[in-house]
């Protein structure tokens, strides 16, 4: 097996492992260690880190988890999501978590942590409010004080105060992390025959349980031995996902979409890898350096406030123009507010900047894959054909 | 929440007449100077609003009234025509489509653009792309104010410090830059003062159902009662003469042991009395409510009546702290409550006012209602000890009210709470 293989096959033993026997044996190597869940898109993970503590993601279920007894706590019309996230709470899966956190994202993930309040009400929840003002002496000192009791609860926890020394170091381990995945992007937008989006995505994916440390080392790994493997260039069309930032979709789904001739070049799968463009290290308060960070950099994405009009899909364009795509995929979750109400918006604008696109809805685990292979495939070569004249 | 007339009793007729002048003042507003300013009903601003003399537009009460006079399928299509997802909440949809469709109001008049949109983000993330939705269609400005949420069960200091700041600093000046005035406290505060004294009427009103039998539907009928003090009036003196008049009426019906007055006549025999979380449907708003009269089911308590302010937890306009009041308000409304707090305050419902049942229409629209819905359902039941009851619809979308599918839960449900009561005598 060539040492790509090798790493992939790793990476997607942990993509599968519902029972996180990696984050598991992580708190087992040594007494006292703490792992933290987490729900999509972003949290601080820098602070989880500096707490001592492992950061979890909870991505969902996938296509493999037959769900149990997760429907019965929903009604008919919602993502998927939710449902997998509470079977795997009680089948008792999630149960080496100490606590979990819940990102402002959408009223489900809100929800969520009042359920996960009710039915685990021996674990930490947080749900983690992001400013949507973006000015630093109401929304940023907000968010300081925010991030503040998150750092005193997990000090509380682990037993022992989160330094700033300690949040320095975790800041810094994460600014590499990012600078690595977005090497990782560089790279296969440049030659996307050598750095697949199946394997850009499950090496992201193996970030979710991994130690910081652990996952910059695969990362770089993986960038080294992608380059020596020898793989055959194809007519492919050059595409940007859109709209998978929360559910994801079945790995397979990524599959069909490259089998059926599309190269992805950008997407936003796991924003949580790529929240910020710059270094958040700066000299200084390191809790500053998050809160400048959120304010100023963060990425534009539909669970973020736009405050100037006219600008709604320019940060999409530029992105198509910047990997040289040929059109846009939007792919949502099915009943994903925040993704579908976005959609036209975005939509709009990348129609008026003649970008062309197409659409459509999965969930986590969606089976049929061939009316998507086929949409995908028929875009592709509408889009080649575009390009070409 | 100004459903078509149903029994004319003095203050409905109020309500009525004091709808109409504001739909009126909206046609003529720009011709008479005035703004007009969307906002939402969950967290609203109304006092500072009418301090600059600003006419407020709902566009999820116009949503509602359309899906109540049978045009929101309509409306929904347009929307879906213009490349929204059937799946997304249809509130969105059927104010989108009206729009679209010349953005006609529920009392035939046209309503006029926004010169302010407020986008007061309480309890609900689809508030915020509904508004960056409409700043597409509209060029007026934003005026945001971020209300953060109750995730811990509890208003801190630097929540109600956050919101004030946000109120300070930039919807207040908004408001200044938009109207040309100059921000009046002693204005808003006077407006805060009458928003208290009709919010003491309101609970009172409310609480009236803790009687038997209750004088009042507390959902049905409640959608009624909650709508001047949710939407353009609080804080005025129509708005005062409204609950009084409301509170003098439900209070006499009391007294002469009368139950709740309902479309299809006075409720003659109160037979179960239920609580109700989620709101309701619209489209097929007065069917729904016969299923509950034929059994002589009556809401004693819902949580709907709470979304744009839970008075009967204690919470009043203060005059005397005009900014913590109304960031305490906005942080307070019900669906910014965490699901701990939305399950204790249900429970502590149906224990106050000895309920029956409990029922959930869940909708599919609204995930900040919907979502966890079930498992409050199985807490309340452990808690006290009653059996809850679920139903599925929609607010205005009618492709989702399947209305043979809620009849037989019902009355199953209903059977079930008789053998319940006859088991107990
Ligand atoms: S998929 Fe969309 S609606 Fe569902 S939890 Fe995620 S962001 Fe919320
Ligand atoms: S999701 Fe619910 S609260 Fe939000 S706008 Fe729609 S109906 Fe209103």
């Amino acid at each position: 097996m060539s040492r790509v293989a090798d790493i992939v096959t790793t990476c997607e033993e942990l993509y599968e492992d519902l029972e996180f026997s990696a984050c598991r044996a992580w708190k087992e190597e040594a007494p006292g260690r703490h792992a933290i869940g987490y729900l999509p898109m972003w949290v601080p993970r820098e602070i989880i880190h500096a707490a001592g503590m492992l950061p979890v993601g909870i991505l969902g279920g996938g296509d493999k988890l037959e769900i149990i007894r997760g429907d019965a706590f929903f009604q008919s019309y919602i993502c998927h999501l939710p449902r997998s996230v509470i079977e795997l709470v009680l089948k008792g899966n999630l149960d080496f978590l100490d606590g979990c956190l819940f990102p402002s994202i959408c009223d489900i993930v809100r929800n969520l942590s009042g359920m996960w309040q009710l039915l685990r009400p021996d674990t930490y929840v947080r749900y983690v409010d992001v400013p949507q003002n973006f000015e630093p002496d109401r929304g940023g000192r907000f968010f300081r004080t925010e991030l503040r009791k998150l750092i005193d609860d997990l000090g509380g926890i682990a037993g022992r105060p989160v330094t700033d020394d300690a949040l320095k170091h975790s800041i810094e381990l994460y600014d590499e992390n990012r600078r690595l995945i977005r090497e990782l992007y560089d790279r296969r937008s440049a030659v996307p025959w050598l750095v697949p989006t199946s394997e850009v995505y499950l090496v992201q994916r193996a970030g979710m349980v991994l130690p910081v440390e652990a996952h910059n080392d695969l990362v770089r790994e993986y960038l080294a031995a992608a380059e020596m493997d020898d793989r055959p260039e194809r007519d492919n069309s050059r595409v940007v996902v859109s709209g998978a930032f929360c559910e994801q979709p079945p790995l397979d789904l990524i599959r069909t979409l490259e089998r059926a001739g599309c190269y992805v070049v950008d997407d936003d799968f796991m924003l949580v890898n790529r929240w910020f463009a710059q270094d958040v290290a700066r000299p200084g308060d390191p809790v500053d350096a998050l809160v400048t960070a959120f304010l100023e950099q963060g990425i534009a994405n539909p669970a973020r406030y736009e405050p100037h009009a006219g600008t709604k899909g320019q940060d999409l364009i530029e992105c198509v123009r910047r990997r040289d795509a040929d059109g846009i995929i939007f792919a949502a979750p099915s009943f994903c507010d925040p993704a579908l109400l976005e959609r036209p918006m975005l939509q709009k604008a990348v129609e008026a900047a003649g970008i062309p696109s197409t659409a459509f809805k999965y969930s986590e685990n969606t089976g049929q894959l061939q009316p998507i292979r086929e949409q995908a495939g028929t875009f592709s070569d509408s889009v080649k054909l575009w390009s070409s004249v | 929440m100004t459903a078509p007339s149903v029994h004319k009793e003095p203050s409905m007729a109020r309500q009525k007449e004091m709808i109409s002048q504001h739909f009126k003042k909206l046609t003529t507003a720009h011709e008479s100077g005035k703004k007009v300013v969307y906002t939402f009903v969950p967290g609203n601003l109304t006092e500072l609003m009418l301090s600059f003399d600003c006419l407020p537009v709902h566009p999820e009460i116009n949503a509602l009234q359309s899906g109540m006079r049978k045009k929101s399928a309509g409306y929904i299509a347009e929307a879906e025509r213009h490349g929204h997802s059937e799946d997304v909440c249809t509130y969105v949809k059927c104010d989108i489509g009206m729009l679209k469709k010349g953005n006609i109001g529920p009392t035939g008049e046209h309503i006029p653009p926004p010169d302010l949109l407020l986008l007061s983000y309480t309890g609900c993330f689809t508030f915020m792309k509904w508004f960056e939705l409409l700043r597409e269609e509209y060029d007026c400005p934003v005026a945001m104010l971020h209300v953060p949420y109750q995730g811990d069960g509890e208003i801190t200091d630097d929540m109600r410090e956050y919101v004030i700041r946000q109120l300070r600093e930039d919807v207040i000046p908004k408001f200044e830059e938009v109207t040309g005035q100059a921000f009046d406290i002693d204005r808003l505060k006077d407006l805060l003062a009458s928003s208290a004294r009709a919010e003491d009427d309101l609970v009172t009103v409310l609480e009236s159902a803790k009687h038997r039998p209750s004088p009042i539907d507390a959902y049905f009928g409640g959608v009624y009662y909650i709508g001047p003090i949710f939407t353009a009036f609080r804080g005025t003196r129509e708005a005062e003469a409204y609950y009084r008049e409301l509170r003098e009426e439900v209070q006499e019906r009391m007294r002469v042991g009368a139950g709740p007055i309902t479309p299809e006549g006075p409720l003659e025999k109160e037979r179960f009395r239920l609580v109700v979380e989620g709101p309701p449907n619209w489209t097929h708003f007065r069917e729904f409510w016969r299923m509950f009269h034929e059994e002589g089911a009556v809401v004693v308590a819902s949580t709907y009546t709470k979304v744009g302010g839970v008075y009967d937890r204690g919470f009043r306009h203060d005059p005397d702290r005009p900014f913590e009041t109304l960031a305490e308000y906005c942080l307070g409304c019900y669906t910014n409550l965490n699901l701990p707090t939305r399950t204790d305050m249900i429970s502590k419902y149906v224990e106050d006012y000895s309920a029956d049942g409990f029922l959930i229409n869940s909708i599919k629209s609204c995930n900040s209602f919907s979502a966890g819905q079930l498992l409050i359902l199985r807490e309340v039941e452990e808690r006290t000890g009653i059996p809850g009851a679920f139903v599925e619809t929609d607010l205005v979308d009618p492709r989702y009210f399947s209305a043979s599918n809620v009849k037989n839960r019902l009355e199953s449900y209903f059977q079930m709470l008789a053998q319940k009561q006859v088991q107990a005598s």
